[in-house]
């Protein structure tokens, strides 16, 4: 089956490794028969929500993120409509902060936000640097682990009642005091944890396939042939064991 | 110098000599360090003292092999306090000035995060800046956060000092802008630039409005010659430049050096463009400290190659070759210049995740590695991270069957060295204490010397 996927702002949100991302969803889609078609969706391009079966949105620097974010801001209407017919969304860090209601920082340099996400971020007196492992439960009873890296000074808090994509075991999370990390709402997943986050997290790939492909298919997430991730379970050994040892704290 | 700074002073070099002692290392920074601790203002009277003053040199990429053309150039008629080991934060400046007691010039190659407060204490007399790319984002914060304490620091400079800019870098360009006493290098050849702007390329849209540059050539990420179709901002016209350039695979480069004192040709024992970036730099600064176009000339024609950036060792019959990778954007330059030289078959890869290699190693999916995957027979990941480069490897293409891990670095050379052919070259590319590591393997093996006990 096809999966489509739109790229929302991919030569402007591109900080590190988003394109590794999108390489593993591809690879792990192929690797089971599916083909992926990834459209990039950039500033002054109309976002059609029926067109994609999962949008990704990166990180980008400051200036990048200042430079497209009333661009993203108009085009809520249609994310929102996209996730509320079962589109998947995996929303990285900058992209994280601006699907929330908006950023807040420094001198007035406020960014508007698209409201997917129930959450606010402001600008804090310290970055938050560093290895992160979190704890999740998208499927319930299903307990699986996330290692990443996280940077941002942006502190982002929930609405009360709203589902963190994880609980923190390491490192600072969503605002480095709360214990959550991430949003969830329905097939949308945001994060702070930048970086080659698929690739050593495969599980997360193939959650966010499996969504896609039920937006596809009209029907439920399907049960993806298991791959043998050996590489992977390395990679996120050594990544979990360096946030238990390095992980970030106030 | 005063009594108490030549207390200091002395207690600082009796820690460097203990540290040699005791084995630990070059004992590069420790004196700095102290100096530092004791007396954060002695720096400031340290370089006061320099007859000739100081230069200094910064960039994220190529500012060491810079700084050591730079001294090429000046020869031994200039008796230099250069830290040519790379310890290149305020500590490591400090440990230079200390060292070298009778010495004429400062040479000093700084930090980018580290420049400005260098700048406030030493004050240059002249200043290279070479170019701004993402790197290390977990050391550095943003690429804005460097850039705006570049402009803070380029505002507060006296108008006596002189600042040599890359006007390549648009950010980098900028900051000459409207000033006197500003010297602008960069390339002029279009035959050489990029088909298509590398994912890694950062400055990619004007810095005045925002808008999306029109590149009539991008040589290295988003260095070369721009211009905003909608406001205007574009590339400052060059001083000193490069044109005729000729790369002969990993062996040279060669290109006509243009300035306002004359042409001459120039040769470099160094591959690839951004060594180009480099000889042109150190000319340009060379050149407003008085050097002649055949003083610069001969020194880069001289000029072999600064610690670890590129090292052919041999070992028995077979070579190793040593390319230090540390961000996309050089890491992308070496790719390419392999690519000329022919793709090695055999190919390690040492990723390390240490403070001065960056904690973070996401980077690695930024490099446009996917030409040397493609060629490859045997890549050999290595390191802190081999697993996350191996990955990033077999999601960038290469074979299952190509790819062979371990961890250990000197047991991954014996196994490169294996698999290379007799007569062969075994490509390296290492991150930075990777690369430290590496030097002390082939070290213990006779194949080189420390880079303290060396002299130029």
């Amino acid at each position: 089956m096809k999966i489509r996927i739109g790229h929302l702002y991919p030569d402007y949100l591109n900080i590190y490794a988003d394109r590794g991302n999108i390489a593993v969803l591809a690879r792990r889609a192929r690797l089971r028969g599916h083909e992926l078609e990834v459209a990039a969706v950039s500033l002054g391009d109309e976002l059609d929500p029926a067109a994609h079966d999962l949008l990704y949105v990166g990180g980008g620097q400051d200036r990048e993120q200042a430079l497209i974010a009333p661009d993203l801001a108009a085009k809520g209407a249609a994310i929102e409509e996209a996730v509320a017919d079962g589109a998947a969304v995996l929303a990285v860090c900058g992209g994280y902060q601006l699907l929330g209601r908006g950023y807040r920082g420094l001198e007035g340099s406020d960014m508007p936000g698209v409201g997917l996400f129930p959450h606010e971020t402001v600008a804090g007196d310290r970055r938050m640097i560093g290895d992160v492992l979190l704890e999740c439960e998208l499927e319930p009873g299903s307990k699986r682990t996330l290692a990443g890296f996280e940077n941002h000074v942006g502190r982002t808090r929930l609405d009360p009642g709203a589902e963190p994509l994880g609980r923190v075991v390491a490192g600072f999370g969503n605002d480095g005091e709360s214990g959550a990390e991430g949003c969830r709402v329905g097939r949308a997943v945001g994060t702070y944890l930048h970086g080659p986050l698929l690739p050593r997290n495969p599980w997360l790939a193939d959650w966010l396939l499996a969504q896609a492909l039920a937006h596809a298919s009209g029907g439920d997430p399907p049960e993806l042939e298991p791959l043998d991730d050996v590489l992977e379970a390395r990679a996120h050994n050594v990544s979990a064991r360096r946030a238990h040892g390095r992980g970030g704290r106030f | 110098m005063s009594a108490r700074l030549a207390v200091e002073s002395l207690a600082a070099r009796a820690a460097a000599r203990l540290s040699r002692l005791a084995g630990t290392g070059g004992g590069t920074t420790l004196p700095g360090k102290l100096l530092w601790k004791l007396d954060p203002g002695a720096i400031d009277a340290l370089a006061a003292r320099l007859p000739q003053g100081a230069v200094a040199v910064s960039a994220t990429n190529g500012k060491t092999t810079t700084t050591a053309m730079v001294a090429e150039i000046l020869g031994p008629g200039t008796k230099l306090a250069w830290n040519r080991s790379g310890a290149n934060l305020v500590s490591g400046v400090a440990s230079t000035l200390l060292d070298v007691r009778d010495a004429e010039l400062g040479l000093l190659e700084v930090d980018e995060a580290a420049l400005p407060e260098v700048a406030r204490r030493v004050r240059p007399r002249a200043l290279l800046l070479g170019n701004l790319f993402r790197d290390q984002l977990d050391r550095y914060g943003e690429l804005e956060h460097v850039a705006d304490g570049w402009r803070t620091m380029v505002a507060g400079m006296g108008s006596e000092a002189i600042l040599v800019v890359n006007g390549d870098d648009p950010q980098v360009g900028d900051l000459g802008r409207d000033r006197g006493s500003t010297v602008v290098y960069g390339l002029d050849d279009p035959r050489h630039a990029r088909a298509a702007m590398q994912h890694a390329a950062d400055s990619r849209y004007c810095i005045r409005c925002g808008h999306p540059y029109d590149f009539a050539a991008a040589y290295v990420g988003h260095l070369g010659d721009y211009s905003c179709p909608s406001c205007g901002h574009s590339r400052p016209e060059l001083r000193v430049a490069a044109r005729a350039i000729e790369l002969n695979g990993l062996e040279s480069a060669s290109f006509e050096l243009v300035t306002p004192a004359g042409s001459i040709r120039v040769a470099l024992r160094l591959p690839g463009l951004y060594n180009v970036y480099n000889a042109v730099g150190a000319a340009a600064l060379a050149q407003t400290l008085g050097a002649s176009l055949e003083e610069i000339r001969a020194g880069l024609d001289r000029f072999g190659a600064a610690f670890g950036r590129f090292e052919r060792i041999a070992s028995g019959d077979k070579t190793i070759l040593v390319l230090l990778i540390k961000n996309p954007a050089g890491a992308n330059e070496v790719v390419r210049t392999l690519e000329d030289g022919g793709a090695p078959q055999v190919l390690l890869i040492a990723l390390n995740d240490a403070i001065a290699d960056g904690k973070d190693v996401s980077w690695i999916w930024d490099i446009d590695l996917e030409p040397l995957l493609d060629s490859t027979e045997h890549l050999i990941a290595t390191g802190d991270r081999a697993a996350e480069l191996g990955l990033r490897c077999v999601y960038g293409g290469l074979p299952e069957s190509s790819l062979e891990l371990e961890d250990d670095l000197e047991r991954a050379l014996d196994r490169g060295l294996e698999l290379t052919p007799p007569g062969g070259e075994l490509v390296v590319l290492p991150t930075y204490t990777a690369m430290l590591a590496l030097q002390r393997i082939v070290t213990e093996r006779g194949l080189t010397r420390p880079y303290w006990e060396s002299k130029a």
